[in-house]
């Protein structure tokens, strides 16, 4: 059976007839291809195309939902009236509706260019050829590097279809194309390893293979020798990877579903000063041809540019219908979907607004302190702002990156993490749905020896 | 009870001769291996916030993976459709990864039953009334709003999944499994209006919704849960630096699963990127420390009758007092190093390449009394629950985040401090392990491991140990 608008408004119509006051139904189709080299040779091959839908009732306040794979007409009614079933055991809620219609728009009429389809007709051929060629600039960099974790490529075509009792029916196709490379390097008895790659919806933006496989090579290189130091309170430079991965811990905190929950030391911030002067970030969902871009959300309102915090001050949560009724505010279009439950709370391109400086020139501001170039584990509560995690870089020396460390920590609490920024890079780069540039913090606390 | 066989040829249009015609396939254009993997599933999932029982969910999953290998060359497609012409047409596509010229000799598979039968569920979950379920839910927003006043929220979930499995390969296998799982969670927040904290708790395992009323009752993670985060209320700066570190036994054992259990997964062993590769039969922990990973532990979340690949799943020594012993493997390294199966070849869905994976991962109990254990730190930690871990197989590195956890001084356990990760070196964090206690405890029943984006449940055992020196992330210098 083919998957169209008419299918799912049909669903939603009999499920109205079974009694629900409200229905919504989603369609997620994908064509999958990864290919996996090591060492110059394929190891693996995938390709699969798969589909599924989801519908999600609601009677009165009370929510369920139900998705399968499994398409026939017979299963298709059964999914709708054992929907309806679930939602009259659960609790009336208030705040689970649908949008109203007129805060829908229509969201087909502006291109955002999502679909390449260079990536659609991409050979596997050719896509193994992409994957040695990042394996083997890596590997020829530097005759340290003696093994791989290998290269691979992958591509992923989608298509998501939407359709709501309150009156939304919409679809659009996506497409993206990873490239990623692992290699390791050896100097006596330590080894190391870095991945590195890009990630894009069109082929012509994704960044040469030639070049990812330099970057890791050069990121492994960097890291051979890498010790502990002593523990000491210092100013960190997050290289803009992983200021990156701050900008995702942020984002847990900033989510109207960890707000309402009260599970947010941002709770009760809004338009109240929580950051340095210097930073501004923001969420666009309408950005052409980028990762986090989609014409609506998960709900069907349109995307749109959010500001989340402006010159330091927090302007809007990021927020979905049901979190944006929890909290009295208005839904920034944010809703993620899986196939079944609620709709969730996500970015779209997330990203730290750009500052002036070369990353070289904050490096050259810091006397003794730390780069940060990679993170490990998941020590971040949003509840409290209390962040401590593993990290690996490079030690800061009179304005100078020295030798490398590793197997130490740095700990402080987000609400003085925001605050200490000092410093702003200018090297933004999207390399998926989030991005910041360098950064440099004041100070915290680096535990080793 | 559901025999896989027949439950997937009475409701899919397949039968025996089929699935070997369809191996057939697969090796059309060469290959040493071929496998099918049928998959059905249902995944519910129910929770409760601000007392309201939010929303009941549903996920149906169905489907078929098909793989070939030929020499260190693996070829994979699937099809979410469970009717042999879609499964032919991945079998076709996986079989890309080979070109010689084909295997002409028919295959025959042979029907056989599980050798383990460690959770025989009568009653299962996703069968179970939603009212049921709902009053569990219930049951653990009462006890833990009426632990203490200052706990303002409280999320309680219950997931429970029923997956019927079953593996076909060109070596003539042919073997099934009904897989149970249930989860329960309460999550609580607690707001002394100067201070935000939370607290989690939670258990299951691969049983009925009895469970809850046998092993582990909602009442008793509500309050584990509302304790913590009453607890942490009070917390101090955690410390920085190296110092001695005391585990609580049971969940912390997070530690085993990080610092030694991924390194000595075989695919990385294969290809020389481990920091365990080439150790075996050398030092690698101290003499009191004795490691298993065991899936043949009846009802445990890790615990399988067969793993994704149909081998029945066994007890593996990892490090016996001190000295490393072996790896854990699935199929294809097994073939390629010419080593024995270990039954630890698994995959989060027939979506996925099975990979080598842990199952239930613990340290055998020693002689030590735990209070002594804690009488004996002058300066230090005693860690009691963790969040997450992480591992840099390659370096080594691994970290692992406390969340409960509570300075030792003097030989006493005294404030509670807040969240910090702790970080070491897989092959030699353990050989600074000065004591182990006579306390082995399982954890709860909630682990989720990942590796290249694939989930797979997994459990974790530790008694209570001492570590001579780690390094602790706090702020406190």
């Amino acid at each position: 059976m083919k998957i169209t608008q008419q299918l799912l408004a049909d669903l939603v119509a009999a499920a109205i007839k079974c009694g629900a006051t409200e229905a919504e139904s989603i369609a997620l189709e994908s064509t999958e291809f990864s290919v996996e080299v090591r060492l110059g040779e394929v190891e693996t091959l995938q390709e699969s195309a798969s589909r599924g839908l989801g519908l999600r009732v609601i009677y009165e306040g009370r929510q369920a939902s139900i998705s399968t794979s499994d398409l026939q007409a017979g299963s298709l009614e059964k999914l709708v009236t054992d929907a309806v079933d679930m939602a009259r055991l659960t609790s009336a809620d208030k705040a689970a509706v649908l949008p109203a219609p007129e805060e829908f728009a229509d969201v087909t009429d502006e291109d955002l260019q999502l679909y390449d389809p260079a990536i659609a007709e991409l050979q596997t051929e050719r896509k193994i050829a992409l994957a040695q060629a990042c394996e083997t600039a890596a590997r020829s960099f530097d005759a340290r590097i003696v093994n791989s974790e290998g290269a691979s490529c992958s591509t992923t075509l989608g298509r998501m279809l939407l359709v709501t009792s309150a009156g939304f029916s919409g679809e659009y196709r996506a497409t993206n194309c990873g490239l990623m490379v692992a290699p390791i390097a050896r100097a006596g008895d330590q080894m190391q390893v870095a991945g590195w790659g890009d990630r894009q919806r069109w082929l012509e933006k994704l960044e040469a293979p030639e070049k990812i496989g330099q970057e890791a090579a050069h990121r492994v290189i960097r890291k051979l020798g890498a010790r502990k130091v002593p523990t000491q309170e210092v100013p960190i430079v997050f290289e803009s990877s992983a200021a990156g991965e701050l900008l995702s811990n942020f984002f847990e905190a900033v989510s109207g579903e960890a707000v309402f929950r009260r599970a947010s030391f941002l709770l009760g911030k809004l338009d109240e000063i929580i950051a340095s002067p210097l930073l501004t970030i923001i969420d666009d969902g309408r950005m052409p041809g980028a990762v986090g871009s989609r014409p609506f959300d998960g709900e069907g309102l349109p995307t749109r540019r959010t500001e989340v915090v402006k010159n330091g001050v927090l302007r809007n949560y990021l927020l979905n219908n049901y979190t944006a009724r929890k909290l009295g505010l208005s839904s920034t279009a944010n809703a993620t979907r899986g196939l079944t439950g609620t709709p969730g709370v996500g970015v779209t391109n997330f990203y730290v607004a750009p500052g002036q400086s070369l990353p070289e020139e904050i490096i050259a501001t810091v006397k003794n302190g730390f780069y940060v170039t990679d993170l490990i584990g998941f020590g971040f509560n949003p509840v409290t702002g209390d962040y401590s995690r593993g990290a690996a870089g490079l030690w800061i020396e009179n304005g100078r990156l020295t030798y490398p460390v590793e197997e130490v920590t740095i700990a402080g609490n987000f609400r003085e993490m925001l605050h200490g920024i000092e410093i702003i890079g200018n090297d933004l780069r999207f390399r998926g749905s989030l991005a910041a540039p360098t950064l440099k913090i004041s100070k915290m606390m680096v535990s080793g020896d | 009870m559901t025999l896989p066989l027949s439950f997937f040829i009475e409701n899919f249009p397949i039968s025996v001769a089929e699935i070997e015609k369809l191996l057939s396939d697969a090796l059309s254009r060469g290959g040493d291996y071929a496998d099918l993997y049928f998959e059905y599933s249902v995944l519910s999932n129910l929770s409760l916030e601000q007392q309201l029982v939010k929303s009941a969910n549903r996920a149906i999953t169905q489907g078929v993976g098909v793989r070939v290998i030929s020499g260190e060359r693996t070829g994979y497609a699937y099809s979410d459709e469970i009717a042999p012409r879609s499964i032919r047409t991945a079998a076709l596509t996986a079989a890309h990864i080979a070109n010689s010229t084909g295997n002409q000799a028919p295959i025959n598979v042979t029907a056989q039953p599980p050798t383990h039968n460690l959770y025989a569920v009568e009653h299962s979950a996703s069968e179970q009334p939603l009212e049921r379920k709902i009053d569990l839910l219930k049951r653990a927003d009462r006890t833990a709003r009426s632990y203490d006043r200052r706990i303002r929220e409280v999320q309680a979930s219950l997931v429970d999944e029923y997956k019927v499995i079953l593996i076909a390969s060109s070596d003539g296998l042919l073997i099934g499994d009904v897989q149970p799982l249930i989860r329960m969670n309460v999550n609580c927040i607690a707001d002394d209006d100067r201070n935000l904290q939370s607290g989690r708790s939670g258990g299951g395992g691969r049983a009925g919704l009895e469970f809850f009323e046998t092993v582990q009752t909602p009442e008793s993670f509500a309050h584990a849960a509302a304790q913590q985060a009453i607890c942490l209320l009070a917390a101090v700066e955690a410390p920085a630096g190296a110092m001695e570190v005391v585990l609580a036994p049971g969940w912390p054992g997070i530690l085993l699963h990080e610092a030694v259990g991924h390194g000595l997964e075989s695919d990385f062993n294969r290809k020389g990127t481990s920091a365990f590769s080439g150790l075996i039969g050398q030092k690698v922990a101290s003499e009191l420390c004795t490691i298993i990973d065991d899936g043949t532990i009846g009802g445990r979340r890790g615990s399988l009758n067969i793993d994704d690949e149909g081998q029945p799943t066994s007890k593996t020594v990892l490090i016996e007092k001190g000295i490393l012993r072996g790896y854990l493997q699935d199929r294809l390294s097994s073939r390629l190093t010419g080593a024995a199966l270990t039954g630890n070849g698994r995959r989060e869905s027939y979506q996925c390449l099975p990979m080598p994976r842990m199952t239930n991962t613990f340290m055998l109990s020693g002689q030590d009394a735990p209070e002594d254990i804690i009488a004996s730190v002058k300066r230090g930690l005693y860690a009691v629950n963790f969040g997450g871990g992480q591992v840099d197989i390659t370096s080594g590195k691994f970290v692992f985040s406390a969340s409960e956890a509570y300075l030792i001084e003097n030989g006493k356990i005294t404030a509670p401090v807040k969240g910090a990760t702790l970080i070491g070196h897989g092959p030699s964090a353990l050989t600074k392990v000065t004591a182990v206690a006579h306390d082995l405890t399982l954890d709860h029943g909630v682990g989720l491991c990942g590796k290249n984006g694939q989930s797979v449940p997994v459990g974790v055992g530790l008694p209570t140990i001492k570590i001579s020196e780690m390094t602790v992330g706090g702020t406190k210098g």
